[in-house]
């Protein structure tokens, strides 16, 4: 792909470039997690994961995946 | 003895809930849940690595068929914060159940009643089963149990300080009005204090670094299980009145002469 159709977003608080037009599934699947462990925020609300299939990221977009760490 | 309770429409067993922080590795955290009996353990919600990508994931050895996940909002000091990581939570798919802390101060960890109070507001009313950490202040666990939550979780001492019950008649205070499940949350550093803590009546405790901080963590598991259950039955045996001067165990007649 064209290096002009690539977007820039911000992914857990850092730079990340990724193919315009790049739904939430496809990175989840890009960054080898399962849907069923980790929950996705695009600027600071939560996409369902029965819309990640349907939801584009665009350029400039916060994302934020979290999943469950040890804790108290 | 029977020490099944009932938390946010569930049965447990297990009144002992455990945190998962601060383990050597998710093979410990197994054992030591294991150990533990509990059937509750709660997680923190942080951002996956990107950078280190690791397949292993804590759910792995802590299958949520089996175990009550229950995320925490460890590190939010704001309602706004903590809401929005509880939307998280929810969306990873384990239930509507959330320990809600917002911390006050980051010294002694204490909450901050006003935000925890507003947040459970907010989580109540989007469907959430909330138990929020709070300060032993029977007031601030009375409007709690108000709006809605679903237990009331007063530290008993600062979190991983294991002090122990360090104010008994205020635990007894929160116990008497409580109309829904009382659960002491931090503060226990051995298993008399958890036995202590159940003999007040509380209906279950929280803990983390006194069972993960232990020289061995899966022995002092199967401590702390025996020490709440003794604590639980102890309560509800009912123990005998405390008095100044002794009475005799034995008959006082037919003494030889």
């Amino acid at each position: 792909m064209a290096q002009s159709d690539r977007i820039a977003i911000t992914l857990n608080g850092e730079p990340y470039e990724l193919a315009g037009g790049t739904r939430v599934d496809a990175l989840v699947a890009a960054l080898k997690m399962r849907p069923n462990r980790v929950a996705v925020e695009i600027n600071s609300a939560v996409v369902p994961k029965a819309e990640y299939a349907a939801t584009a990221i665009n350029s400039g977009d916060r994302v934020e995946i979290i999943n469950f760490v040890g804790g108290g | 003895m029977d020490t099944r309770f009932e938390l946010g429409g569930r049965e447990f067993k297990s009144r002992l809930i455990i945190g998962t922080g601060k383990y050597k590795d998710f093979a410990e955290t197994r054992r030591a849940v294991e150990e533990s009996g509990a059937e509750i353990v709660t997680v923190a919600v942080r951002r996956v690595n990107i950078t280190d990508r690791k397949s292993e994931n804590l759910l792995d050895y802590l299958d949520p068929k089996r175990y009550q996940i229950l995320p925490n909002t460890a590190g939010c000091s704001t309602a706004e914060e903590a809401v929005r990581t509880c939307r998280l939570a929810r969306e990873v798919g384990v239930g509507e159940m959330v320990k809600l802390e917002v911390i006050g101060d980051t010294k002694t960890l204490f909450p901050d009643v006003a935000a925890t109070i507003e947040a459970a507001r907010i989580l109540v009313k989007e469907g959430f089963k909330v138990l929020p950490y709070i300060t032993d202040d029977p007031v601030a666990c009375l409007r709690l149990q108000e709006i809605g939550c679903a237990a009331v979780m007063p530290l008993a001492a600062p979190i991983g300080s294991g002090l122990g019950i360090r104010n008994p008649y205020n635990l007894a205070i929160i116990i008497e009005q409580a109309k829904v499940p009382v659960i002491v949350d931090a503060g226990v550093g051995t298993a008399s204090d958890a036995a202590f803590a159940m003999e007040l009546g509380c209906d279950g405790i929280l803990m983390n670094t006194a069972i993960a901080g232990a020289k061995d963590p899966i022995a002092m598991a199967r401590a702390m299980k025996l020490a709440v259950d003794a604590g639980r039955i102890a309560f509800e045996a009912g123990r005998i009145d405390r008095k100044l001067y002794a009475t005799a165990s034995s008959p006082l007649g037919g003494l030889i002469q």
